[in-house]
């Protein structure tokens, strides 16, 4: 056992890529164990590693971690990633479920069927409800990161928003100069740097085969 | 301004419900303001009082408070139910966001169209009797302790009377093979704090009365949710 925590997904972004993210952020090294079968699944099922028979699984400091939630709070403590007192926690976790609720519109993009799916509503959301509240927040106090002048879960989860909103609509942040220095100057921390780089552990955005994997895997029989 | 919380929301249960269980089980006082109306919700964004223009919001310490389970963290963090290390911090999370799972699956039910209303839920009367239930039931069972978590009471174990309560107004015999959770169950609603919620008078909020429904969703319009 080699101490890394061990990631279980599909090999995809999903709920886990912000796991990923934040791990890569700390500068903590991970190995994967990518699902690629109903067997492998059901196996995962039956041997008791999964507490409530779903993914994400993160196996941490001898815990088999679910809930991303949970995972993502777990790892921004123990990583000093997670604000220095109660209020500045509370600051963060806003922020970080604001950027949640974003990235969730766009998870579930690809499984919704296509006379479904509403871009423009996500980009709506997007340039309207969540970037003018980051915008102003960086604006008013002028400093580099979201909460209490220190790099934190906020700034990691806002950028890995930012990128993927970018994915569908490049020119999303023409009207946020703030977040576009923002964005540069988080990407260019060193280990953000190096996840952002080919050959991280970062995946690349959903095709038809991740969700085809997806829902083979977690069918019923 | 020391004072009490404040909780902006409808005059019904929706996502501040589990707040409002965390608070009194804390023995924490609050206040409420309820949008009756669409201009009420409205004039709560024009007044710049919602981060994501979204409520639940809630005024305490001198933070307008939004985000649900932002809340209930600094809630729980403040009152001492939320474990005493990581470790146990880590498995509140876990059974809690599990909870919350569930509760959503509930809360979503009456928006389902008439025709799908049965089969959805069967679907939460399966999820809770095979996915969640037997995690906390085997949870109790395995260590023998009064509590889920760190043999002492915590957000956890209010979080699952609550799911369980109202999984039980789906289902009144929804724990009919689940021993261990009758008696959690019936030791957690004995809490004086918690005894209190559960009598007629408190801050509990009926079940949404379907006829109330059109005007909830046009007040938040939900359709565009």
């Amino acid at each position: 056992m080699s101490g890394k925590p061990k990631l279980t997904y599909f090999n995809g972004r999903g709920r886990m890529e912000s796991v990923r993210w934040l791990l890569a952020a700390a500068g903590v090294e991970f190995e994967e164990e990518f699902l690629e079968t109903s067997e492998q699944y059901q196996k995962l099922i039956k041997d008791g590693a999964l507490l409530f028979d779903q993914v994400p699984l993160v196996e941490i400091d001898g815990m088999k971690m679910v809930q991303t939630r949970a995972i993502l709070s777990y790892i921004a403590a123990k990583c000093n990633l997670y604000g220095k007192d109660p209020k500045e926690r509370a600051f963060i976790d806003m922020y970080v479920e604001g950027t949640a609720d974003l990235m969730g519109m766009i998870i579930t993009f690809p499984f919704t069927p296509p006379q479904k799916r509403n871009l423009a509503l996500i980009i709506e959301r997007a340039t309207t409800r969540y970037f003018p509240v980051y915008e102003k927040v960086l604006k008013q106090h002028g400093q580099d990161f979201l909460v209490g002048n220190q790099f934190s879960w906020a700034d990691v989860q806002l950028l890995e928003a930012i990128l993927m909103v970018e994915e569908k609509e490049p020119t999303v942040l023409s009207n946020f100069p703030v977040l576009q220095a923002f964005k540069a100057r988080i990407s260019n921390i060193p280990t953000i740097k190096k996840f952002l780089q080919l050959g991280s552990q970062r995946k690349p955005p959903p095709n038809d085969q991740y969700v085809a994997t997806v829902i083979e895997v977690l069918k019923k029989d | 301004m020391a004072g009490k919380p404040k909780l902006y929301y409808f005059n019904g249960r929706g996502r501040m419900e589990t707040i409002r269980w965390l608070l009194a089980a804390a023995g924490v006082e609050f206040e409420e303001q309820f949008c009756e109306t669409r201009e009420d919700l409205l004039k709560l964004k024009q007044d710049g009082y919602l981060l994501f223009q979204q409520v639940p919001m809630v005024e305490i310490d001198g933070m307008k408070m939004v985000q649900t389970r932002a809340i209930l963290n600094y809630i729980a963090g403040k009152h001492n139910l939320y474990g005493k290390d990581l470790k146990e911090r880590a498995l509140i999370d876990m059974y809690v966001e599990a909870t919350m799972d569930l509760n959503e699956m509930i809360m979503h039910h009456p928006l389902q169209p008439p025709e799908a209303r049965a089969k959805h839920l069967a679907s939460i009367i399966e999820k809770a009797t095979t996915r969640y239930f037997p995690v906390y039931e085997k949870a109790l069972k395995d260590h023998g302790q009064d509590f889920l978590v760190g043999n002492r009471f915590s957000r956890a174990d209010v979080q699952l009377l609550e799911t369980i309560l109202i999984a039980e107004e789906c289902k009144p015999d929804i724990l009919s093979k689940f021993p261990v959770l009758q008696a959690f169950k019936a030791r957690i609603s004995n809490i004086p704090t918690i005894k209190k919620f559960l009598q007629p008078g408190s801050q509990k909020k009926p079940p949404l009365d379907p006829k109330l429904l059109p005007k909830v969703m046009s007040i938040f319009n939900i359709s565009n949710e």
